[in-house]
């Protein structure tokens, strides 16, 4: 039973009249970053969008077989730009999946808040610049300026702030010291006066309910048909978050709630990311009481995980050790097999398809990008609606074009 | 019972097929079918096994692969939104026969991801809406993601042909 063409809605609407085309290009204020849309209206209702993707394609699946899998980290920082750390947790969390590496607790809960941190910082850009392309420019302000203090902390931990390359395989760069646990635990503390500044300038503001309320509205049979993830599928009523229904990392200890809507229009989908600000920091906060003390690296992992840079520069056989790791021709093997590894990034199911060919770089690695999968829904979501929301589906849906690219 | 002992019972009740195989690494279970009862097994998978959620297609260029048999594999991951099952399901291609029916009619998400798998290696998906590039400009020649293509390129991004003022 070969599956026929058949099965496809045709559209109808080339016969009606009058039709004019918009091209929403790839330069544009509202695009956020540069992706391009072939917009056909009629008069102000937008009959068709037609997506044209690829503006920053820079071949990141074909440096992921040239580089090792401590190398590829840096590239993978920069594909969701927006919480670069939430990448390189997915990432290694795929890499150590593949060779079967345990993390050891500590690095399990600092691994945990900065995913918790990215998401926070994912989620603030996403709602502020979502409410800034509707006209309102102080919440964004009011959200960038949080973002900052995460900047701050990543600078502090890591020494960079935006793309750290803080994850190893089987670790970490290095151990967090207790003022930048200092720096994260006066941010979440002080968290709450911000979101409490967008809250209440945003929920209940009535333009941005009319602009918000019923447009783009992804049923629950579309958002599983279409592969939907992360706050945009929970926002239609799809209850999967991998946090809890795959737990990696400390999420197994940790207590939080998933958030999720029926509605499935923008405003549900601000909702649901709004909500989940209030989640992320409930998860920091219980991660910060009860992080353990102890190595970043398990002791015995094998060779595959890095030494401490105390080791390296004090023992012997740390500098070996660290040594037969770096050098290319004498990395250590790993197996050989393909595996499927995703996390809940804050855009949705980030995932990596990798296959092994028993050296330290991948053979294949495959990026499963939750920003692809959404803006494919974005033609069925824009049809029938005015031209003026389709920056505001545009909004909510979080498109990062260098990760929609690669 | 493992895994995969699960999958194979339960399959093999609703769709008996000998030439499947079936393969488990590190916890995750993997499909092998032949291109033939590619279409018919998906369609069992998602309507009597409820695979609701097609993650990802990709490919795999196994050229350079040690003990690889065949020059191509198509994966689609598999996902059970409600009982969050996964499955891995692979399909071996060799030259000159690159096509496989698309997953379209079954999964909206198999658009752009098998497009993209198109642009990438040159698998053609039968009765796909659009099969077109996605990521390249249309008048790419090669497929970039193959290993008999080098990482600098063949100096396309050089001879890109640049449209100036006058001209447009």
């Amino acid at each position: 039973m070969p599956l026929e063409l058949r099965d496809f809605e045709v559209d109808d609407y080339g016969r009606r009249e009058g039709l004019w085309t918009l091209n929403f290009g790839p330069q544009h204020p509202a695009t956020h970053t540069t992706l391009r849309l072939l917009l056909t209206l009629d008069g102000e209702e937008v009959v068709d969008a037609e997506p044209d993707i690829g503006f920053l394609h820079s071949g990141f699946e074909k440096l992921g077989e040239a580089l090792d899998y401590n190398q590829y980290v840096t590239i993978v920082d920069r594909m969701n730009y927006i919480s670069p750390m939430a990448n390189e947790i997915a990432w290694h969390h795929a890499v150590e999946t593949l060779l079967d590496i345990e993390l050891t607790p500590r690095c399990k809960y600092i691994r945990t808040i900065f995913a918790e941190l990215m998401r926070i910082h994912d989620h603030l850009l996403c709602v502020g610049a979502s409410v800034l392309d509707l006209g309102g420019v102080t919440a964004f302000m009011y959200a960038f300026n949080e973002r900052e203090r995460i900047y701050e902390i990543c600078e502090r931990v890591t020494g960079q702030r935006f793309h750290t390359s803080y994850t190893r395989v089987g670790g970490l760069m290095f151990d967090i010291t207790d003022d930048g646990i200092e720096m994260i635990r006066s941010f979440v503390n002080g968290f709450d006066k911000a979101y409490a500044d967008i809250d209440r300038l945003v929920t209940r503001n009535r333009i941005f309910i009319e602009r918000t309320r019923g447009v783009g509205v992804l049923s629950k049979e579309a958002a599983i048909s279409g592969g939907a993830t992360g706050p945009v599928a929970r926002a239609s009523g799809v209850t999967r978050d991998l946090r809890r229904d795959e737990p990696y990392l400390a999420y197994n200890d940790l207590e939080f709630d998933v958030i999720c809507c029926r509605d499935g229009d923008c405003y549900a989908r601000y909702l649901v990311r709004m909500l989940e600000l209030k989640e992320s920091i409930k998860i920091i906060r219980q991660a910060l009481e009860n992080l353990p003390s102890g190595p970043i690296f398990a002791p015995g992992t094998g060779k595959e995980a890095l030494p401490e840079k105390r080791e390296v520069y004090q023992s012997i056989e740390g500098l070996i050790h660290h040594f037969e790791q770096i050098m290319p021709n004498r990395q250590l093997s790993s197996e050989r097999g393909s595996i499927y590894a995703a996390t809940e990034s804050p855009n949705g199911e980030l995932g990596y398809y990798l296959v092994g060919d028993g050296s330290f770089k991948a053979y294949r690695a495959r990026t499963r990008p939750p920003s692809l999968i959404h803006f494919a829904l974005f033609p069925q979501l824009i049809r029938g609606c005015m031209l003026s929301d389709v920056v505001a589906v545009l909004g909510s849906l979080n498109i990062i074009a260098a990760e929609l690219d690669r | 019972m493992t895994l995969t002992a699960k999958w194979q019972e339960r399959l093999d009740a609703l769709l008996p097929d000998e030439a499947r195989r079936w393969s488990e690494f590190r916890g995750q279970c993997r499909l092998i079918v032949s291109r033939d009862r590619l279409a018919t097994t998906m369609s069992t998978l998602r309507d009597k096994c409820s695979m609701d959620m097609l993650i990802d297609v990709t490919a795999v260029d196994l050229l350079e692969y040690q003990g690889a048999k065949d020059r191509f594999e198509v994966v689609y991951c598999l996902l059970n939104t409600e009982s969050g099952e996964r499955l891995t399901v692979s399909v071996y291609l060799n030259e000159p026969e690159l096509t496989v029916p698309s997953m379209y009619s079954l999964w909206k998400s198999a658009d752009w991801l098998e497009r993209e798998a198109y642009d990438m290696f040159g698998i053609r998906f039968e009765n796909h809406p659009n099969l077109k590039r996605l990521l390249l400009p249309e008048q790419f020649a090669s497929y970039p993601l193959r290993k008999d293509y080098p990482m600098q390129g063949r100096g396309e991004r050089h001879n890109f042909p640049v449209v100036t003022r006058a001209q447009s």
